[in-house]
């Protein structure tokens, strides 16, 4: 009576740890680790055989990475970037496009983990309080981009975000980051003042945008006060068709 | 006149072929030297602390009447230096009246010299928060070319707020 229950107690808790399980089950069968065709397949195996692939999709808590590891990678791609080109908008184009498809792919990863983590999650930050879904008008596309995608990326929300005050541009908006992660540990040269690394982090979001199906172009700009000296500004301009769609929307009442 | 004693005056960095990569002073008032006089500097140190590092005094690994078959030295064999196991590092500070000079090399071969007050504490401490600095605002800056004079404007802003705090 009392055995099943037990059994499959048992069999939970060695799924959950799986780490004494599995190094049991090692000794068990000393046939198979002095095999190792790990090597010769190019694909690192961690030794309680549990690689990225194993991990659950919305398993975010521990993934901290290196930022020094980050900083060397971004740099190396800066320095690629910069080989040949032929200027300063150059260089951000080349740099914007290595952004570009990690937005899109991003994109998915982000609905993903809005949608399954508690949907309370996502409708304290952004202001509508809707189960979470693809964005249909801009200003929900923002609060994601300012919000969760912000935290995705950097682990904290972006500092502002502003609509154009001019008349003559009613579909530019800016995100502020008063300090990007991508441009700590860089100083551009006084003759190239005009560069912002941070095109990336803009072609990311360009990235996310076009992903929802607004079409924008996205820039980033350096406005640096007294106290952020790397404060940068995207600049994101929405496409003619979004804007139109945006008007029928906004008469239909859809938000 | 307390916080002047912990006072650093100026930092120079040399890379490893002894050319300036770097100079800086922290404190006002004090004489600067030209341009090309700091290059010099930089290059008859870096000559002097090879000199002083193949001058390091070694010692007789044998016991026996150390001080009077001295004159043979000339063959390494039996000869140790005073630190086993550590290698010779050349000048590692220069002490005068009004300033200490410290000397410290990396496993590059670049050098810091930083030039304090003799009477300031923790220079090690100092000395290992501006290699940090070096490490990370420097080398880790894509417009940073190797061996090159340091124009890093984060590493420039990074070190000055840093050493004006802890005064």
């Amino acid at each position: 009576m009392a055995a099943p229950p037990r059994h499959s107690a048992m069999l939970s808790v060695s799924n959950a740890v799986g780490t004494p399980q599995s190094g049991s089950s090692d000794k068990s069968q000393t046939a198979q680790p002095p095999s190792t065709p790990q090597p010769t397949q190019g694909l690192r195996v961690p030794s309680n055989r549990k690689t990225i692939y194993d991990r659950h999709l919305n398993r975010s808590r521990n993934a901290e990475l290196s930022r020094a590891s980050f900083a060397y990678l971004f740099a190396e791609m800066v320095t690629y970037a910069q080989r040949r080109v032929t200027g300063i908008q150059d260089l951000e184009k080349r740099l914007n496009e290595q952004g570009y498809p990690l937005g899109l792919r991003l994109l998915d990863l982000l609905f993903y983990r809005t949608t399954t983590t508690s949907s309370s999650a996502l409708s304290s930050s952004s202001t509508s309080s809707s189960p979470p879904n693809r964005p249909l008008r801009i200003l929900t596309l923002l609060h994601l981009i300012h919000g969760p995608l912000w935290r995705l990326l950097f682990g904290r929300s972006a500092d502002a975000l502003e609509h154009s005050v001019s008349p003559d541009t009613p579909n530019e908006y800016m995100i502020t980051d008063n300090d990007p992660l991508v441009n700590t540990y860089i100083s551009v040269p006084r003759e190239m003042n005009q560069l912002n690394c941070a095109a990336f982090v803009a072609g990311i979001i360009e990235g996310v945008c076009d992903g929802c199906g607004f079409e924008a172009k996205v820039s980033a700009h350096n406005q640096p006060t007294e106290m952020w000296p790397s404060r940068t500004v995207f600049l994101l301009g929405f496409g003619e068709s979004v804007m139109e769609r945006e008007k029928v929307l906004e008469r239909a009442g859809i938000k | 006149m307390p916080s002047s004693t912990r006072t650093v005056f100026s930092l120079i960095i040399i890379n490893k072929a002894g050319g300036l990569i770097y100079q800086r002073e922290y404190q006002a008032g004090l004489r600067s030297l030209s341009t090309n006089d700091y290059l010099v500097l930089a290059g008859t140190f870096h000559g002097v602390h090879a000199i002083t590092r193949s001058i390091t005094p070694k010692l007789p690994v044998a016991q026996t009447s150390p001080a009077l078959t001295s004159p043979g030295g000339s063959a390494p064999v039996g000869f140790s230096y005073p630190n086993p196991g550590v290698p010779a590092s050349g000048l590692e500070h220069l002490e005068t009246e009004k300033f200490r000079l410290t000397c410290f090399q990396t496993l590059t071969g670049t050098k810091f010299l930083l030039f304090t007050d003799p009477m300031t504490g923790n220079v090690d401490t100092i000395m290992n928060k501006i290699y940090e600095l070096y490490a990370d605002y420097v080398m880790k800056n894509p417009f940073y070319q190797l061996e090159m004079p340091v124009r890093c404007e984060a590493f420039d802003r990074h070190l000055g707020a840093w050493l004006r705090g802890r005064t």
